[in-house]
Formats: C-alpha cells, sequence, structure tokens
C-alpha cells in the first residue's frame, strides 16, 4: 500500500480511508524506537490494538511505557518507525489524532485549583463541547463524584482523582482511550473499580490502550504486551500466557526461606528460583520428577519442606521471559 | 473559536485569583514599590544632623549658623568645643556633617579677606555625603552673598540655573516612569512566563497539547488575563504618582495609555518568549529576574544615568526594551511631547515586539521535545 501510495499521489488519501475503513485498527504500531542520548528508550517496539479492544501494556518502572503513549498521543517524536492512531499516521495527521484521542498521563494533571466541575467543563469546552452532551458517557463515573463536584481537584483522594482525570479524558467521547499508569498510588477497591469502568467504556466501543505496572492486573486485559527495557518480550491474552509457560513450577516452602534459596540454586535441575511472598517459586528442567527435587532438600537437611506444583503467575511468566531475553542479548 | 477562548481566560481568572502569591505580587508590589521608591529610594533629604565647631562664636557665625538651618534641610545637632569631638558624631550616627568655623570667620568676612570655612563629611556613605556638602556649600554661598551684597558689583559673574521641566528636581518626576517601567515587565513577563512554566511542571501542558487548541490560542488565552491586569497596574502606577508625590501628565493622556499598551505586549512577548526556553517554574522566575529586571533596573537609566557607564553597557542599555519606555514616558509626562517627537523610540519597541513574537512563535513546542 505504501508503494502505491508513492506512485500515485493524488488518488492516495481516498484509497487510505477505504482501505482504513477495511481493516482499521485502534492502533498500529510499526518498528518504533527511540532513544534519550545513549539511553534507548524503545527498541523497535511493533503491535496492534483492534477497534473496541482493551490492550494492556505491563511492565516494570522504566520499561519505556510512557514513552511509548507519549509518542502514540504526538507529544514526542519517534527516531525511527511509523505509527498510526485510527488510521490517522502519528506524525502527518497529528492533529486529527489530538482530536480524536483521550490521554491521561501517568501523573495527576489537571488543575489542582480548579473545582471537579470546572476540570471537566473546562475540557468540555477546548474539545468543543459540553459534559451535558457526553454525559451519558461519564455518567457512571461522575455520580461518584458528583458529591464533591464543588471541591478542589488538588483535594480529592487519589482514586477521586484517577476518576475525575478519566471522566476529562473521556468527556470528548474519544475514539482511542491513552490511560498511562491509571491504578498506580490507588488503593485495592479504587483500583478494582476502575477496571470495572474499563470493561464499560470498552463494550461502548472505545479501544483502550492502558500501561500497568501491577501484574495481577493483566488477567483484566483482552490482550496484553510484556514490556520491559524498551523490547516487548510477548503478546498474548491472558489464558495464552500461561501456555507459554511451559516448563514445571513449583513453590516450595521452608523456615529459613534464605538458606532454601542457597540451597535451591546449587540444584542441577534449577532453571531458576525467585522470592515470591513468604516461599520460593522454583523452575527446573523440563521432566524433572519431584521425588528428585525432595531426594536434593532432605540431603541438604531441608526435610519439612513444602513443595507443590503450581500454575504460573503473570509475574512468573515476566520473570521468566526477561531472564531468557537478557541471557539472549548477553 | 471565541467560546474555547473565553473558557481559557476564565480558567486562568481563576488561578490568579486562587493563588495569594499571584496576587500578592500582581496588585501588592505595584504599590509596595512605588512607595518605596517614592519615600525611601530619594536623594531629597530633611533636616539631615549637623554638628558644628564655631571657634569664632560671634555675631556672625551665630548668623551662618542660622541661616543654614533655614532652608529645613539642616539641623543643628551639637556645638562642638574641640576637634576631638568632631568624630565622636560621626561614629556615634548621631550627626553627617560638621561645619568648622575658624576664629577669625567674622573679622575675614568683613574684613575683604579670604575667608575659610571648613565642611567634614562621612565619607563612607559618598553619596549621601556629596549631596549634603553640595547643600551646605549652597547654603553658605547664599550668605555671603546676602550678608556682602555682592550681586551689586558689576564684575561678579552671575550664573542663574533654572531646571526646566522638574525646576524643584523632585525625585519622584524620575522613579514614576521608572517605576511603571519596572512594575509593567514584572507583572506582564515574569507572571506570564511563570503561568505558561506551570503548566508544563505540573503536567498539563500535556494535556493541552493532546487537544485540539492551536499553540497561538494557548497562549493567547495565558496572556490576555495579564495584559488588562499590567495595563490596570500602569493605570493605578499613574494614579498613586499623580496624587501621592504630584507628578504631572502634561501631554497627552490617550497616547501615554497607548504606549502604556504597546510596552506591555512588549513585556508579555517577552515573557512568553522566556516560558518557551524555561522547564520549571523556578528557572522561569530565575531568567526573568537575571535577565529582565535587574538589567532593566540598571541598565536603562531609571536608577543610574546611562550616559556616565562604560560603552559596552550603553550598548546594553540600548537594547533593553524599559530604557525607550522611560524615554517615552519622560517625554509625554514632564515635557508634554507630542508623538512625532518620540517616532524613534516607538518604533524601535514596536520592531522589538514583533522580533520577540516572532521568536516566541518560532520556538514554541507543539510537542513535549
Amino acid at each position: 500500500m505504501v508503494h502505491f501510495e508513492s506512485v500515485c499521489p493524488l488518488r492516495s488519501s481516498s484509497i487510505r480511508t477505504s482501505w482504513n475503513r477495511l481493516v482499521m485498527q485502534a492502533i498500529q504500531v510499526d518498528n518504533i524506537s527511540k532513544s534519550y542520548g545513549k539511553i534507548s528508550a524503545l527498541k523497535s517496539v511493533s503491535f496492534q490494538v483492534e477497534e473496541g479492544e482493551l490492550f494492556g501494556l505491563i511492565g516494570p518502572d522504566g520499561a519505556g511505557k510512557s514513552t511509548l503513549f507519549r509518542i502514540l498521543t504526538t507529544l514526542l517524536l519517534a527516531d525511527s518507525g511509523e505509527g498510526h492512531v485510527a488510521g490517522n499516521h502519528l506524525l502527518r495527521d497529528y492533529r486529527k489524532i489530538r482530536r480524536i484521542v483521550g490521554y491521561m498521563p501517568g501523573r495527576f494533571s489537571l488543575y489542582q485549583d480548579l473545582s471537579v466541575e470546572e476540570n471537566l467543563s473546562f475540557f468540555a469546552t477546548i474539545f468543543g463541547t459540553t459534559i451535558e452532551e457526553n454525559y451519558g458517557l461519564i455518567k457512571d463515573i461522575y455520580v461518584q463524584l458528583e458529591p464533591f463536584k464543588k471541591r478542589l481537584a488538588g483535594q480529592l483522594s487519589g482514586g477521586m482523582k484517577q476518576k475525575l482525570a478519566l471522566c476529562c479524558a473521556l468527556i470528548h467521547r474519544p475514539e482511542v482511550l491513552f490511560l498511562d499508569e491509571p491504578t498506580t498510588g490507588v488503593d485495592a477497591v479504587s483500583r478494582k473499580e476502575f477496571w470495572e469502568m474499563l470493561k464499560k467504556l470498552k463494550q461502548k466501543g472505545i479501544a483502550i490502550l492502558v500501561s500497568t505496572p501491577y501484574m495481577d492486573e493483566a488477567s483484566l486485559c483482552d490482550r496484553i504486551a510484556l514490556i520491559q527495557n524498551g523490547e516487548i518480550l510477548t503478546i498474548n491474552t491472558p489464558e495464552g500466557l500461561m501456555t507459554e509457560y511451559d516448563l514445571p513450577l513449583y513453590a516450595v516452602k521452608y523456615d529459613d526461606t534464605y538458606q532454601l534459596l542457597k540451597g535451591l540454586r546449587k540444584m542441577p535441575y534449577t532453571k531458576s528460583v525467585l522470592p515470591f511472598g513468604d516461599s520460593l517459586h522454583l523452575t527446573v528442567e523440563a521432566e524433572t520428577p519431584v521425588s528428585k527435587i525432595t531426594e536434593y532438600l532432605t540431603d541438604l537437611g531441608f526435610e519439612n519442606a513444602e513443595i507443590r506444583p503450581i500454575s504460573p503467575t503473570v509475574e512468573d511468566i515476566f520473570l521468566e521471559l526477561s531472564r531468557r531475553t537478557e541471557s539472549k542479548n548477553d | 473559536m471565541f467560546k474555547i477562548f473565553k473558557a481559557f481566560v476564565k480558567k486562568e481568572v481563576y488561578h490568579i485569583l486562587r493563588d495569594r502569591r499571584t496576587l500578592l505580587i500582581l496588585f501588592g508590589m505595584p504599590i509596595a514599590q512605588i512607595l518605596i521608591f517614592g519615600y525611601a529610594v530619594t536623594n531629597e533629604f530633611k533636616d539631615a544632623k549637623i554638628d558644628v565647631l564655631d571657634y569664632a562664636k560671634d555675631q556672625s557665625s551665630l548668623q551662618l549658623v542660622q541661616h543654614i538651618q533655614s532652608s529645613g534641610n539642616f539641623l543643628l545637632n551639637r556645638i562642638l568645643h574641640s576637634e576631638k569631638e568632631i568624630e565622636a558624631g560621626f561614629k556615634a550616627g548621631t550627626s553627617k556633617l560638621v561645619l568648622v568655623i575658624p576664629e577669625s570667620f567674622g573679622a575675614d568676612l568683613y574684613g575683604n579677606r579670604p575667608v575659610s570655612l571648613q565642611l567634614i563629611a562621612d565619607g563612607s556613605d559618598p553619596n549621601n555625603a556629596n549631596t549634603l556638602v553640595q547643600y551646605a556649600l549652597a547654603m553658605i554661598l547664599d550668605f555671603q552673598k546676602e550678608r556682602l551684597k555682592l550681586a551689586e558689583n558689576p564684575f561678579q559673574v552671575r550664573v542663574e540655573t533654572r531646571m526646566l521641566y522638574n525646576p524643584q528636581l523632585i525625585s519622584a518626576y524620575n522613579f514614576v516612569p521608572g517605576t511603571i517601567a519596572l512594575i509593567l515587565l514584572i507583572i506582564s513577563a515574569m507572571l506570564t512566563s511563570l503561568t505558561i512554566a506551570r503548566e508544563k511542571e505540573q503536567g498539563t501542558m500535556e494535556i493541552l497539547l493532546v487537544s485540539p487548541l492551536p499553540p497561538l490560542l494557548i497562549i493567547l488565552g495565558k496572556v490576555a488575563p495579564y495584559a488588562i491586569l499590567s495595563f490596570i497596574n500602569a493605570v493605578l502606577v499613574l494614579v498613586l504618582g499623580y496624587f501621592v508625590f504630584g507628578v504631572p501628565i502634561i501631554g497627552s493622556l490617550t497616547l501615554l495609555l497607548i504606549i502604556c499598551m504597546l510596552y506591555v505586549i512588549t513585556a508579555l512577548s517577552l515573557g512568553t518568549l522566556i516560558s518557551t526556553i524555561s522547564k520549571t517554574q523556578q528557572d522561569a522566575m530565575m531568567r526573568s529576574l537575571m535577565g529582565l529586571m535587574i538589567p532593566s533596573m540598571i541598565l536603562s537609566g531609571f536608577i543610574f544615568p546611562l550616559a556616565s557607564m562604560p560603552v559596552v553597557l550603553q550598548y546594553l542599555g540600548h537594547i533593553i526594551p524599559a530604557t525607550y519606555f522611560i524615554a517615552i514616558l519622560k517625554g509625554i509626562m514632564l515635557r508634554g511631547v507630542g508623538f512625532n517627537f518620540i517616532l524613534f523610540e516607538v518604533s524601535v519597541l514596536l520592531g522589538m515586539t514583533l522580533f520577540f513574537l516572532f521568536m516566541t512563535y518560532k520556538k514554541f513546542k507543539i510537542r513535549l521535545e
């Protein structure tokens, strides 16, 4: 298609539009790279988000999530690679993109000295709409804020602030919603509520790209991308992700976790062993029977160690994949 | 589009009204500054304490001391009895000037012999000492003239000085135009650069950029409330100057207000230019203080005359908008000149404004970097 455009520039825009309508992805990212000086924040990242999809970007702080958000919201320019948001080119059509996306930055970025109502009506006005016009979209969220509508935004609790920010990002009925770590610093109850709101928004046909450092939120997305050090480790559905873990995984528990960790690291079958809460998650080479592990542990004097097979969590998968990528890069 | 602009201005007004610091700078600063310059930073003085070491102690020396006090500038503090006491008054800070009258004062004065008097001043404060000595000298010459009727001597050269436009050399005539120039600069440039930097610092600029708002509208919306407030401040200072310090406005008031408005726009465009290169409020504050306030105060001819500075500083003074604005203000307010006399200064200001606006437009970032 790109080739065709360059040959026939006159007809290109109409063709692009009709083509986009057929196979339009909400977000299309092709080999985007970005570096700040010597530090490369994104290394040839590619993925697609379908229309009406809730897509999660999961990775620790400094993985490059915010940089990617800023590139997709046209706030930063990529060093190389291309991208489209709702069929609009990131560079050429940046004005169009700014009209049709909703963006909630990682840091609370509303006017702290304006009230809830003033903030919302300001953002409605600059997008050329009114609160009343799109009230239906934000109603579920806004009813919770309504009792505090005269309160200054700076005096709201963390959860309330995020709800207000979401309302402000939604007030112009965006086609694509970018939420950069919306649940960071928010209590567990509010986090749960927040994800329920996202589900409802998805049902209204809005594509959502959401980032989070919390691995447990992965299962709430349609698809997730695990990202670390500017590289996407894998893209899959939450269920599909579980099958990517093809090695036996055990939870091992003992009174002295530290000694147990040291002991297990030396075990010949061990692929990796990592502390999780009060137990250790042990990955061993394929087809290693449990009896061998028990035997090894008894020899070392960990008689009462409790071993049980478990299914992997997103965190296990994340750590395993990042371990593999690192050893590959070395 | 106008509705969006209105919403933007309304938001900005909320920011201003809800921030005590901004309000204080906006309305406290002009009043404080004009009162400080009016009452504290002035070359005039009243009732300066002087000591007199009078060896003569006769009729004429008493008359001289009387005469010196008659203007209201000097007040006799102590009559000294010996040379040793001279320094005591300076050290204690009770006197600023000592007049020493020799024993033969009366006899010399009327005996047509050269008379010598001694004035001793506290040189640790040179400006003040200079002024005091000059005032005292004037009073002594005056005394001499009166006593000897020198004016009747046909061979005497008589110099009569007249200070046009400010006959009494009232310092308010100088500092009111200067203060207007400074206040407009502070409010327009510093506050606008601060308010734009605040949007960047708090991350709201990110949201504003990811919206259909054209950059020009963001700037105009930020600047408009400050333009109005700055203009109100200019009028406030003019009114204070007129009623409290008696500074006249001889020329056309309309012309004066139009020029004030032009200068407000110059300062605003400087403020927005500063904001395009500063990322934080502190950064913006430092840049506007160091880059605008201090040069405008020192190099604009407001406090120190530009002509007596080294050539390099004179050139620097000529690229400061305040220099031209102060010249225009003095022209209109004190000399009552019309537009054709300030044409050069006005066109320089206008040129500078256009240059700053162009630079702002070139430098305004539509993205975060």
